[in-house]
């Protein structure tokens, strides 16, 4: 471990707001395309279930 | 030997299949590596005798860079394909590829700018490989607005391939921008016919890095093709008889 403490650790030697700025916003901006492509396919298979489930209707409850 | 009909693969419904089964496994593959990664980087390499720890940015900064211009040239070669063989499973791959391609383009640019505003004191410089970087940013933004204005799919695919295809002369450009021009930026640190000129750990969390990249990469443009499958086969059969589709 090169760190002594933990505020040592976040401190970044300084260089805190650089680093943190670097990798917070790459975590977040992955964590978000991967909860968005979810929700996609979600709303997709969601959509063809309530295609199919049209479809299955007897023809006297579409007229 | 028997021949492998590659065609039999591009055919949206064994790749549906395909995909289902792989992206899961390229997932963990990507979480394993990340966190191997991010330990080895962020706890274990050492300081830098001349950026001390503000080098850090490295772990993130190369590796997304990188990526930004792997994912254009994966969609350059997926766009000749798609214009020359007329498979219905290219134009969905590009599209697949590029919102994850203008992702880490944005992240080189924002985590370079964190990295040039301590050691170079400067948010931005209007030099050839920032400057060629931002080119390939809006290059991602141009396919995904051309795409999604067109909305006949085989029209907006060959639209879509055109800006793919021709946009990849920035790649190189970007890649040798500091080598032919006289920029801020350094040049690279690993090169394919060089010895690496960094440390050992520190190259070693950087690979981890760019290897982790990688696999997310893979893991979510095949579930994204996944649902654009979906979409685009809509009132065939066989999604039609899908599991996961029934009600």
């Amino acid at each position: 471990m090169r760190w002594d403490s933990w505020s040592d650790f976040w401190a970044m030697g300084g260089y805190a707001l650089y680093v943190w700025g670097s990798v917070g916003v790459t975590a977040l901006l992955l964590a978000l395309e991967v909860l968005q492509a979810r929700s996609a396919h979600r709303q997709t298979l969601a959509q063809l279930k309530a295609e199919r489930a049209v479809a299955q209707l007897p023809i006297e409850e579409l007229m | 030997m028997k021949k492998t009909n590659w065609f039999h693969y591009a055919a949206p419904q064994t790749f549906y299949g395909l995909a289902g089964q792989a992206w899961p496994w390229f997932a963990v593959l990507a979480t394993v590596l990340m966190l191997a990664g991010l330990w080895l980087g962020f706890a274990v390499a050492p300081t830098d005798a001349q950026q001390g720890e503000g080098y850090r940015i490295i772990f993130v900064h190369v590796p997304a860079s990188w990526m930004s211009m792997v994912i254009y040239l994966a969609m350059a070669f997926w766009s000749v394909l798609g214009l020359t063989f007329n498979t219905r499973l290219s134009g969905m791959m590009t599209r697949a590829l590029a919102p994850t391609g203008a992702l880490f383009a944005f992240l080189s640019l924002w985590t370079g700018a964190l990295w040039g505003k301590p050691m170079w004191g400067a948010w931005w410089v209007w030099d050839a490989r920032l400057t060629s970087e931002l080119i390939l940013f809006f290059l991602y933004l141009g396919y995904i607005a051309l795409t999604s204005a067109i909305d006949d799919t085989r029209r907006s695919d060959r639209a879509g391939a055109l800006i793919a295809i021709v946009g990849a002369i920035n790649v190189p450009i970007i890649y040798f921008s500091v080598k032919w021009w006289n920029t801020l930026h350094q040049g690279a640190s690993v090169s394919l016919t060089k010895a690496p000129s960094m440390a050992h750990l520190m190259l070693w969390s950087m690979l981890l890095m760019a290897l982790a990249f990688w696999f997310y990469t893979m893991a979510l443009v095949l579930y994204r093709v996944r649902t654009l499958i979906l979409q685009r086969e809509s009132h065939a059969t066989w999604v039609q008889e899908l599991e996961e589709v029934k009600p």
